[in-house]
């Protein structure tokens, strides 16, 4: 499991602009609903913005620290 | 990646023009993330093929490699990755899904 702000901090770390808002779904740390704004996004299609998150997050993710996570990215208007 | 497994790999997703890895089957979707993926497909009465991750350790890892994308479900339409459960969500909202599958299925 990881903490909201963890999550917060790797995704800044990657893309410093952004705006992170994420959701615990369940409580218990490894659910996550993560909304991300950036102006890196602006042109990528919506499969290299995720890949973008993920990258940022790829350790969590090979652990298994995050075992769900719902991904909704957007270029600020 | 180790060559035979990238065949594997090739040799799945080019096996139906939509094609899904995911945890569980069709029927019985072991994660909410795939069931999603699994609804959305049989909403739209499209034909497609699944292979269960949890059944096969190797493709559960090689496929994330493969795609450069860290989580399952993931769906490949004609051979290309178009994404996983979220994307796939906003692509049928949008009607987009809808559009690219008429025309993978009428090619």
């Amino acid at each position: 499991m990881v903490h909201p702000d963890q999550v917060k901090a790797a995704i800044a770390q990657a893309l410093p602009d952004a705006c992170v808002e994420v959701e615990d779904l369940t409580g218990g740390g490894d659910h996550l609903q993560v909304k991300v704004v950036s102006a890196a996004f602006a042109g990528l299609s919506r499969i290299k913005q995720h890949q973008l998150v993920y990258g940022a997050l790829r350790s969590e993710l090979a652990s298994e620290a995050i075992h769900a996570l719902a991904l909704q990215t957007e270029i600020p208007a | 990646m180790d060559s035979s497994l990238k065949q594997r790999l090739d040799q799945l997703v080019g096996s139906s023009p939509i094609f899904v890895f995911m945890k569980g089957s069709k029927l019985m979707p072991q994660c909410g993330f795939s069931n999603n993926v699994v609804q959305i497909l049989n909403a739209m009465a499209v034909p497609f093929e699944t292979f269960d991750v949890l059944s096969d350790m190797e493709i559960r890892q090689g496929i994330k490699e493969y795609s450069d994308w860290p989580t399952i479900p993931q769906v490949y339409v004609n051979g290309e990755f178009i994404g996983g459960s979220d994307i796939l969500i906003e692509m049928y909202n949008s009607g987009e899904l809808k559009e690219k599958l008429e025309i993978a299925l009428a090619s």
